[in-house]
Order: C-alpha cells, then sequence, then structure tokens
C-alpha cells in the first residue's frame, strides 16, 4: 500500500511538473532571435538526451550491482532503465532531425554528436533486443549485465574516436550548443523542463520495475499452484 | 606459466577440431571473397579510385567474415554438450576466454590473407609497397574486433536467433575499431609515413587492451549456470 502511495504521488508530481513544464517551454520563455519559435523543441530534446544518458548509466550500475550482490533488483533496474532509456533515445532521435531540418536546412548531419547518438539507440536496441532473445532466463540476468557493462565502457571510446575522425575531415560549423548562454528566462524554462523529463524518466523507471518485480511473483504463484495440483491424490482433484 | 598451457591445451583442441571438421575456416574464408566479390558489382571500383575504397571494402569483408567465424565457434561447442564441459573444467574462466579469443584469431587471420589476396589480384592492386605498416593495422584491427567478438558471441550463444544477435550486439560496440582501422589502413596503403597514422594504431591497441582484460574478467560470468 506503502508503495502504491508513492507512486500515485510521484505520478501527480510528474503530470504537474510536465504542465508546467509545457507553459513555461510554449508561453513563459520569449522566441529565439535567429530561430523563432522552432528552438523550443531544444525543451524536449535536450532534456531527452539527459534522460537517455542517465538510463545509459543506471543500467551500467544495475549491472555492477547484480553482478556483485546478485540481488534480483539490480537485474530489474537494469532491465528497466534499458527499456525506458531507449523510449527516450527514439525520442532524442525523432526531435533531432525535425530541429535540424528547419535549423540546418538537412533532417541528418554526421557529426560527432548526433554520430554518438545513434550509437547509442543502436547499443539500446541491442540491450533490449538481448533481454527478449534469451533462451534460458536463468542466466539472462548475468548475460545482460555483462553486455551493459562493456556497452558502458565502450561509449567514451566512440565518443574519442568519433571526434578525432570528424577533425581529420573538416565539417561544416554547426552554432554552438544550447548551454553556450541561455537568457534567464529561457534557461529557467530549460531547467523545469529537463526535471519534468527526469522525474518522468524516473517515474517509469519504478513502475517498469514494480511490473517486472510482478510478473515474477505471478509466475512463482502460478507454478507453485500448478506443483500442488499435480501433488494431490487424483479423487481429491475430482 | 600453467596459465599458458592451458590456453594452449584449449587453443589446440579448437584447431584439432577445426582440421578435421574444416568447416568454419571454409565458409569463413569462401565469404569474405564473395563480400569482396559482390562489392566488385556494387561500385566497379577502377585504377584511383580502388585506392579508396579498398581500406573501407577489406574492414566489411573482415567484420563479416568474423561474424561468421565466431558464431560457427560457440555453435560447435553447444553440440553434446561440450560448453557443459568446458565449464566443469578445473581453470579460470578467462583463460577459456583467451584461448577461445586466439583461435578465432587464427582463423580470421587465415580468412583475411586469403580475402586481401583475392583483393590484390581482382582489383589489380599490390599490398607489397607496405606490407609491413598494413599487416601491423590489421593485426591490431583484427585482436580488438575479435576481442569484443568472442565475448559476445558467448554471450548470443544463449539466444534465439544468435545469427542476427551477434552482430546487432557487435556492430556498435566495434565502431572504433571500424574507424580507426580503416583509416589508418587508408593512411598505409597510400605510403603516408607511419607518424600519420600512428595515433590510430594507438587507438586500435588501447582498445584491444581495454576489451582484453574486460572481457577476461567477464568472461567467468558469461561462462556460470
Amino acid at each position: 500500500m506503502k508503495q502504491n502511495n508513492s507512486m500515485t504521488a510521484h505520478a501527480v508530481l510528474t503530470a504537474a511538473w510536465i504542465v508546467v513544464a509545457l507553459y513555461l517551454g510554449f508561453v513563459y520563455a520569449p522566441n529565439e532571435a535567429a530561430q523563432g519559435n522552432a528552438y523550443r523543441i531544444m525543451y524536449v530534446h535536450v532534456p531527452s538526451a539527459w534522460s537517455a544518458l542517465v538510463a545509459y548509466t543506471v543500467i551500467f550500475i544495475g549491472s555492477v550491482g547484480y553482478i556483485w550482490k546478485r540481488s534480483q533488483r539490480y537485474d530489474d533496474l537494469a532491465n528497466a532503465a534499458g527499456e525506458v532509456g531507449f523510449v527516450f533515445c527514439c525520442c532524442l532521435l525523432i526531435t533531432g532531425p525535425l530541429w535540424a531540418k528547419p535549423i540546418w536546412g538537412v533532417w541528418w548531419v554526421w557529426d560527432p554528436r548526433t554520430t554518438l547518438t545513434f550509437i547509442l539507440w543502436l547499443l539500446f536496441v541491442a540491450y533490449v533486443l538481448l533481454r527478449g532473445f534469451f533462451v534460458n532466463p536463468s542466466r539472462a540476468a548475468l548475460l545482460a549485465a555483462v553486455v551493459g557493462i562493456i556497452g558502458f565502457v565502450d561509449v567514451p571510446i566512440d565518443y574519442m574516436a568519433i571526434r578525432w575522425w570528424r577533425t581529420q575531415h573538416p565539417q561544416p560549423v554547426i552554432m554552438g550548443g544550447p548551454d553556450s548562454g541561455l537568457p534567464p528566462k529561457m534557461l529557467l524554462a530549460f531547467l523545469v523542463s529537463a526535471g519534468a523529463f527526469l522525474c518522468l524518466f524516473f517515474y517509469l523507471l519504478r513502475l517498469r520495475m514494480s511490473m517486472l518485480a510482478t510478473r515474477r511473483e505471478a509466475s512463482r504463484l502460478r507454478r507453485e499452484f500448478e506443483d500442488e495440483a499435480q501433488d494431490r491424490p487424483a479423487a481429491q482433484r475430482l | 606459466m600453467r596459465s599458458l598451457s592451458v590456453i594452449w591445451t584449449l587453443f589446440e583442441k579448437d584447431l584439432r577440431l577445426e582440421w578435421r571438421q574444416r568447416e568454419t575456416l571454409a565458409a569463413v574464408c569462401v565469404f569474405g571473397v564473395l563480400v569482396v566479390f559482390l562489392f566488385n558489382f556494387a561500385f566497379q571500383p577502377g585504377g584511383e579510385e580502388s585506392l579508396r575504397l579498398l581500406p573501407g571494402l577489406l574492414w566489411i569483408a573482415f567484420a563479416f567474415a568474423g561474424i561468421l567465424g565466431f558464431n560457427r565457434s560457440f555453435a560447435a561447442e553447444r553440440e553434446n554438450g561440450c560448453l557443459e564441459g568446458l565449464r566443469l573444467t578445473p581453470v579460470d574462466p578467462g583463460l577459456i576466454y583467451l584461448a577461445k579469443a586466439l583461435s578465432n584469431f587464427v582463423f580470421l587471420a587465415v580468412a583475411e590473407v586469403v580475402i586481401v589476396f583475392a583483393v590484390s589480384l581482382w582489383y589489380n592492386f599490390s599490398f607489397l609497397p607496405s606490407l609491413k605498416w598494413f599487416a601491423c593495422v590489421v593485426f591490431f584491427g583484427t585482436l580488438g574486433y575479435v576481442a569484443v567478438g568472442v565475448t559476445f558471441a558467448g554471450v548470443a550463444a544463449n539466444t534465439r536467433m544468435r545469427e542476427v544477435m551477434l552482430p546487432v550486439l557487435q556492430f556498435p560496440v566495434i565502431i572504433p575499431i571500424f574507424i580507426g582501422a580503416i583509416e589508418a589502413t587508408s593512411s598505409a596503403l597510400r605510403g603516408d609515413s607511419p607518424a600519420q597514422f600512428l595515433s590510430w594504431v594507438k587507438l586500435l591497441i588501447g582498445f584491444s587492451i581495454i576489451f582484453l582484460v574486460l572481457s577476461f574478467l567477464l568472461f567467468e560470468y558469461v561462462l556460470e549456470e
């Protein structure tokens, strides 16, 4: 019951926070000088990126935690973070081109950040697919943990390699990131949006984790019930 | 000392298995050469252009051939409970990983020689002038590729559709190897001075070391029942 109450509170908080963030993002924050209204997608795009990166870190923490402590909760944590992170990464990859088209004139540029985002998305896809394809569920947690750790270690190396690669082939200069000095109103709207996204992320993470625990409990009960039914003598069953 | 003899014994076992069946090597070599063959129809490279396309062509052929080999090497272990046998041997699982990596490295290296020979023949390109540096780049690139591939093949062996699962896991992770190896290969083949591509070779070496050590430590959990 206590768990339920805290989940409900978290849900209400998230919903309210999102409403505030929408107001600040669409009404309160002024138009940007060069981009007009188009820049407002930043309030969705950048927080999605943050949430995806947080999800990635959570997968790593869950993976290391599982190998270390062998507690099912760590595995659930990594599993849930993989699924939720995948959603946020999709959001990031969808809003990116939508923003790029009016501002850069193209849907996609293979610059270091977009390339890395795409690799991150592929890693999420691989992780979620892997979770779905295990033959023997009892070994899934350990194997997924191994992949989670290798994937996490790989990302900084990917980033370094791509940076070197792209500096060798100069690209058209792209506007400095949104964090190159935001006016106060925009900064406020941005920080509130980022908070709303992170709040939503952790809500979905908790929801997913409790669903995984419930599912395991249900299948345990079903097994127990079936065993009991088999043990009972035939006469009693009638 | 004992570690080395364990690795050698396991490596010898893989070699002997391969010698008797001759399946993996044949499949990997033929597949790699087929990629090169198809590439010819896709891009019809000739003369100067071929020098620009060759590094990418080579590494795509190596990558696909490698994936095929990694899958095969664990498919053989699944038959007759061989993997359980390996698991029960009283040796450090990390050594099993190193032995597997060694045998896969050797198989892929043989396939690479065949592929390079085919490329050299069909595209009228001589690798001899830059052979030393080219071999060096291919060595470390392959090492990093195998380091990750063997671990993921061990993971993928536990899934349905493992033939699909392995490349899905492998390709995003080996992007640094892919970028580094292709850049260094084209630089070496152009005859640049080593200083110009040595930083890429260092990246390949660094990647190989990181993932060899990481996999050595983690392979225990890949095998664990």
